[in-house]
């Protein structure tokens, strides 16, 4: 027991599919992004239609309720409406994305979704800052801008999304700061998910890497809500490439677990750095 | 964990969830369904929390014609646990939710305490041929928050097979919604009678199931009970005005992070 014991987690169920449609394929380069995505990132390309349609369908059959498209940026996709009505139709769906690409027309037909779909639709902007400073440093020039427009025009439409915040800065990053340029953008009902920093791709040179003593231990993984506790005990992220534990660990050697994601709907290694951000912070990239 | 099973081929049936010490809508509530001829009303969990005095609640839980089934409120009040296990993520929400189950916990009686950490975890019955199975959250995790939008066919269709009932009735959300497969088949969450249900009314809801030959019949049926009395009560014992303002106006002040998008413009805050 104790050291040798592997790090494997059980799989519970499949509650939360999420599809990696856009790959690493970004239209910026965050200086803190943990999968560094960037406009020439193709490890992962974009997931095609049919192969999106395939995931879904499994996820079905596995009683999924949550659907989470992320790249990448997502609304670099091609095909992204046709996408979105592929999942609302089978389950609840949130999209991470930049916010930048959102213009009036695009944000129109995602309002209009919000009020008719089936099923819950959610779409999660991401700020590294609540002044054009803090977040320009971060995730680039102009950005900032760009995304409280894409924010503004989402309430306008009626689709208020929730904001995500890397907690890069403990001292700048207060839930009032944040709610306050939600208010100002026209969001009624300000939310901000906080995600700790992964401190792998670019993260790692821009912050820090993780030090040895960052792991788990199968003394953790004793405790008997773990596999509810870490979110890959319920999920499972499908790229262009095959199938993950979750959108964290895709560039990391070793972590690829099948080809489909009937076949990986089995227990997981947690024995990655990055699993001890998820268990030190009680983390899950969904809600 | 324990659970039970009554095969009765029951015609009619209410279920009732989240009480959170209202022991006003409780008392009307029973009185409504054996009024309506309910043989059997059973409460899905959570006794504590939100409301004042939880003992009487428990008092009326306990010598009422109901049976009840264990909510992770009462399984951590029961076993004096540090909070009530909700799954709030929202400081906000968990400041409001330690309010409530510090106070819940530390004026429950040990006699009422040893009750609620005896409570089964789930119960199986019988609406006509029909199975049903009643939970809290949901049947594989006590605190799963079951919303309509959330909650998709796919996924009701999948539980149901998994668990082996023709419909599962859960609460803990505290907001009623029913999806049905074509085949009558499904998932019910009967509500909270303890506060409205985000609708901008003062009444709370409870669910009643009838037998219908090919299927179970449900309706959602809404429940008036003292607000004024509650309001008072709650005031003496110093729990939190916006708690007093929910009951009074009908929309959610807290508590509000957990709920879904959809959920969460339909109500005022
Ligand atoms: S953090 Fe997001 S927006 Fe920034 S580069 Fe990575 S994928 Fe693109
Ligand atoms: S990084 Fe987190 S979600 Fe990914 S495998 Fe490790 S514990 Fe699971
Ligand atoms: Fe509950």
């Amino acid at each position: 027991m104790g050291e040798d014991t592997p790090l494997e987690l059980p799989f519970l169920y499949l509650d939360t599919l999420w599809l990696q449609v856009t790959g690493t394929v970004c239209n910026i380069a965050c200086l803190h992004c943990f999968i560094t995505c960037g406009p020439k990132n193709h490890t992962h390309t974009m997931m095609s239609t049919s192969s999106v349609e395939e995931a879904l369908d499994t996820g079905v059959s596995e009683g999924m309720r949550h659907v989470w498209f992320t790249g990448g940026e997502p609304f670099l996709h091609p095909d992204i409406l046709q996408l979105i009505d592929m999942a609302l139709d089978r389950g609840a769906l949130g999209i991470l994305t930049n916010g930048m690409l959102i213009d009036d027309a695009l944000a129109a037909q995602l309002g209009e979704r919000f009020r008719t779909a089936k099923y819950n639709f959610e779409i999660r902007v991401s700020l590294d800052g609540a002044t054009l400073e803090e977040n320009d440093n971060v995730r680039g020039r102009g950005v900032f801008d760009k995304a409280c427009e894409g924010i503004r025009l989402l309430a306008a439409h009626g689709l208020e999304p929730i904001l995500a915040v890397t907690t890069l800065d403990d001292s700048q990053v207060t839930q009032e700061r944040f709610a306050a340029l939600l208010r100002s953008l026209g969001v009624t009902r300000p939310r901000v998910k906080w995600i700790p920093p992964f401190r792998i791709g670019r993260e790692e040179r821009r912050g820090r890497g993780y030090e040895a003593w960052e792991t788990l231990t199968a003394h953790d993984l004793k405790e008997p809500e773990a596999a509810l506790k870490l979110q890959c005990g319920t999920s499972r992220t499908v790229t262009s490439q095959g199938v993950f534990p979750c959108p964290i660990l895709i560039n990391e050697p070793g972590r690829l677990m099948g080809g489909t994601l009937a076949d990986t709907l089995d227990s997981n290694r947690v024995d990655h750095q990055a699993c001890h951000t998820c268990w030190v912070e009680g983390f899950s990239c969904s809600t | 964990m324990q659970h039970v099973i009554d095969p009765t081929p029951y015609k009619k049936v209410a279920l009732f969830g989240g009480t959170y010490n209202n022991w006003s809508a409780l008392e009307h509530t029973v009185a409504d369904a054996l009024r309506r001829g309910a043989e059997a009303i059973w409460f899905l969990g959570d006794a504590g929390g939100f409301g004042p005095l939880p003992n009487r609640t428990v008092d009326l839980l306990r010598s009422l014609p109901v049976r009840s089934i264990q909510g992770n409120y009462d399984d951590s009040v029961g076993n004096s646990k540090e909070d009530c296990a909700c799954g709030y993520t929202d400081p906000r929400d968990n400041h409001f939710a330690q309010i409530s189950y510090d106070y819940t916990l530390a004026n429950t009686s040990t006699d009422h305490r040893t009750w609620l950490a005896a409570l089964p975890a789930q119960a199986r019955i019988q609406v006509g041929a029909h199975r049903v199975l009643l939970c809290h959250g949901s049947p594989r995790q006590v605190n799963e928050f079951l919303w309509e939008s959330t909650t998709p066919l796919g996924f009701v269709e999948w539980l149901c097979k998994t668990e082996k009932t023709d419909l599962i009735a859960c609460t803990h959300t505290g907001i009623h919604w029913e999806r049905r497969l074509e085949d009558g088949r499904g998932i019910i969450n009967v509500g909270a009678i303890g506060r409205p249900a985000n609708d901008g009314t003062q009444n709370v809801w409870y669910a009643m199931l009838e037998d219908a030959g090919d299927r179970v019949r449900s309706t959602f049926i809404p429940v008036a009970y003292d607000v004024t009395q509650m309001s008072d009560d709650m005031r003496r014992e110093g729990l939190p005005e916006e708690f007093i303002e929910t009951l009074n106006t009908g929309w959610w002040t807290t508590c509000l992070e957990v709920l879904p998008g959809r959920e969460r413009m339909r109500g005022q805050h």
